[in-house]
């Protein structure tokens, strides 16, 4: 590690980890909920499950970021970071929060919780995602500037780069549009309306600013190649990305109540959404074709070749699969929705936090690269999480286009409930599935735990 | 290419275009919110609407069910629940959760008051004659 400053990553990764198996569990349970309606109930009804999925899976993916850009930062500004100690105090403050948060949804009754958060005072809770108490908003929030004032006191005082510099703006326009989460007006079509400010804007806008960042960063560290050249690749996709990302978010708007002009402009910008991700995948790859030299650290390459992959795969294929307006006509709110929303979430978000962690972790622990046995056990885990997320998606796929036929397509239209008992089948499936990602999950812990001699670079 | 298209020419368009189609995105934005009023069934915004919506929200109903589609996919959809049910089965329906069917669904019971329920009522059929676009496809949801 360069830069003292930098070890302050490793709380987060191993919290962000930690989160992740707390993610997985509850996404087991809500698994077996579809099959077996009963289970759990009353003591974890299906919706406090899936919030507790849900909000994990957001939370640990924002130690994730934080993790990454204590890393990142100051290795990239050439400078140490502006407040170790800051970043140290912030750690615990938003993980106490974080954990509070998530008892609170699991002891106390939602209505109760509302009620004793401050819900009355200012109303934004029981919209999805943005499930969390007020006092837990704000916290974000407080959370949230005072990390933007130490990473960008840290960028302000040392060298701006690329990478830098569209980090940083990803992290601000996080910030930023989440103050949307406290807009709750009565309208529902407004209230939905400005959700996906927060939604949309985040996972197909900002969001994909931190991970281009993320990704040229390990690039560049085990390819070798050229700075230029990598941070004019991000450039091009952070640009397709929002030119396409922004006006897509009109996608969304389609069936809540707007304009039907949304139907065209959500369906034109979104059917190029998939262009920055296959642009991601080809720069991957290209980069890695192009290596001068050969990173002893091979698992972590295996990470950001797939992170392309998959996120083209889940964002960019699937998200496609369902997004013109006269498909998603059928297609909205169905498990196509969850199909999509499972693979790219995974392909885009936690694989690249996985890859900044498996870059960075075995450095921030006093070595170059993990030993040859713990990177194949690392390797295991790649495979078994993203081959499982491949079936996860396929299932979903096969029960959502059941659904959609059986509901809304056939002359003699089926309710909800009878179609669920039909497509059972498939859910079976996609809980054994979900066994196997979190038997991957389980390798990629313990591949943590494996000594061994230092993997040496090949030549 | 290398030669021609340069770092600084990426940058340019990375800023240009975001700024661009972030301006369009609000002036869309600006368009659709004075459209509104025609279709998102406002006037008929009471109290009661009001109060149906905080009950919908603080019970998080969208856990399970979907409302106009978004939500989570466990439960039926319920933009046009009112639609499809009426108000008396909508509330007869809450009042007798769960069903304890042994393997079945479980709806958790709120344990609302005759107040609440005829509010979230309210709520829902508000909801249900906002305009859009004719979706769902049929009144299963």
């Amino acid at each position: 590690m360069k830069y003292q400053s930098q070890a302050v990553a490793l709380p987060y990764f191993v919290a962000a980890i930690g989160l992740f198996v707390g993610q997985i569990i509850f996404g087991l349970i809500l698994g077996l909920q579809y099959v077996v309606g009963d289970f759990l109930f009353p003591e974890i009804p299906f919706n406090v499950a899936r919030m507790v999925h849900t909000n994990l899976l957001i939370v640990w993916l924002l130690f994730g970021f934080m993790g990454a850009a204590y890393y990142l930062v100051p290795e990239e500004s050439e400078t140490e970071l502006f407040s170790p100690k800051l970043a140290l105090v912030l750690f615990w403050v938003f993980l106490v929060a974080g954990a509070l948060t998530i008892v609170g949804y699991l002891t106390v009754d939602y209505a109760t919780l509302a009620q004793y958060t401050g819900n009355d005072i200012l109303a934004t809770m029981g919209r999805e995602f943005l499930e969390q108490p007020l006092l837990t908003k704000v916290g974000i929030v407080v959370v949230a500037l005072a990390f933007l004032f130490n990473i960008s006191m840290t960028v302000l005082k040392g060298r701006k780069t690329a990478i830098n510099i569209v980090l940083l703006l990803g992290l601000w326009g996080l910030a930023i549009f989440f103050l949307f989460s406290f807009y709750n007006p009565t309208n529902l079509v407004l209230d939905k309306y400005y959700w996906w400010w927060v939604v949309h804007l985040w996972v197909e806008g900002v969001w994909e600013l931190i991970m281009a960042a993320l990704l040229a960063f390990v690039l560049i560290k085990v390819t070798g190649v050229d700075r230029e050249v990598i941070e004019k690749w991000l450039y091009v996709i952070i640009a397709l990305a929002l030119v396409t990302g922004i006006v897509g978010t009109g996608h969304h708007y389609y069936w809540i109540g707007t304009p039907e002009y949304w139907q065209w402009w959500g369906s034109i910008f979104s059917a190029l959404e998939p262009i920055p991700f296959f642009a991601m995948t080809v720069f991957a790859f290209n980069m890695v074709n192009r290596r001068r030299r050969e990173h002893p650290n091979q698992a972590a390459v295996l990470w950001a070749l797939g992170t392309g992959v998959m996120a083209f795969l889940g964002a960019g294929v699937w998200g496609f699969l369902h997004t013109l307006a006269p498909v998603n006509y059928y297609t909205h709110g169905s498990q196509i929705t969850a199909a999509h929303g499972h693979m790219a979430f995974y392909g885009a978000y936690v694989m690249v936090v996985i890859t900044i962690i498996s870059y960075a972790m075995p450095i921030l622990r006093g070595r170059a690269c993990n030993s040859r046995k713990a990177q194949v056990l690392e390797m295991w885990s790649f495979w078994l999480m993203t081959i499982a997320m491949v079936f996860i998606t396929l299932f979903l796929t096969a029960a959502g286009i059941l659904q959609v036929w059986l509901q809304r397509v056939s002359d003699t239209p089926l309710s909800f409930m009878a179609v669920q008992e039909q497509v059972s089948l498939f859910y079976w499936m996609r809980e054994w599935t979900g066994v196997v990602f979190f038997i991957g999950l389980l390798c990629y812990l313990a591949s943590f735990f494996i000594k061994g001699e230092e993997a040496p670079a090949k030549a | 290419m290398s030669g021609t298209f340069t770092k600084a020419m990426a940058r340019n368009i990375f800023y240009g275009g975001t700024v661009f189609f972030f301006l369009l995105f609000l002036a869309l934005t600006f368009d659709t919110t004075s459209n509104l009023p025609k279709t998102d069934n406002r006037h008929n915004i009471t109290p009661a609407v009001a109060a149906g919506k905080h009950i919908w929200e603080t019970r998080n109903c969208l856990g399970c069910h979907t409302l106009l589609g978004e939500g989570a996919y466990y439960a039926p959809e319920l933009g046009n629940v009112y639609k499809r049910r009426g108000p008396e089965f909508i509330k007869a329906w809450m009042q007798s959760q769960p069903t304890g069917t042994p393997g079945r669904r479980q709806m958790p019971n709120f344990n609302l008051s005759e107040e609440d329920l005829n509010n979230l009522v309210e709520f829902l059929k508000y909801t249900s004659e906002i305009n859009t676009q004719n979706w769902p496809p049929n009144i299963e949801g």
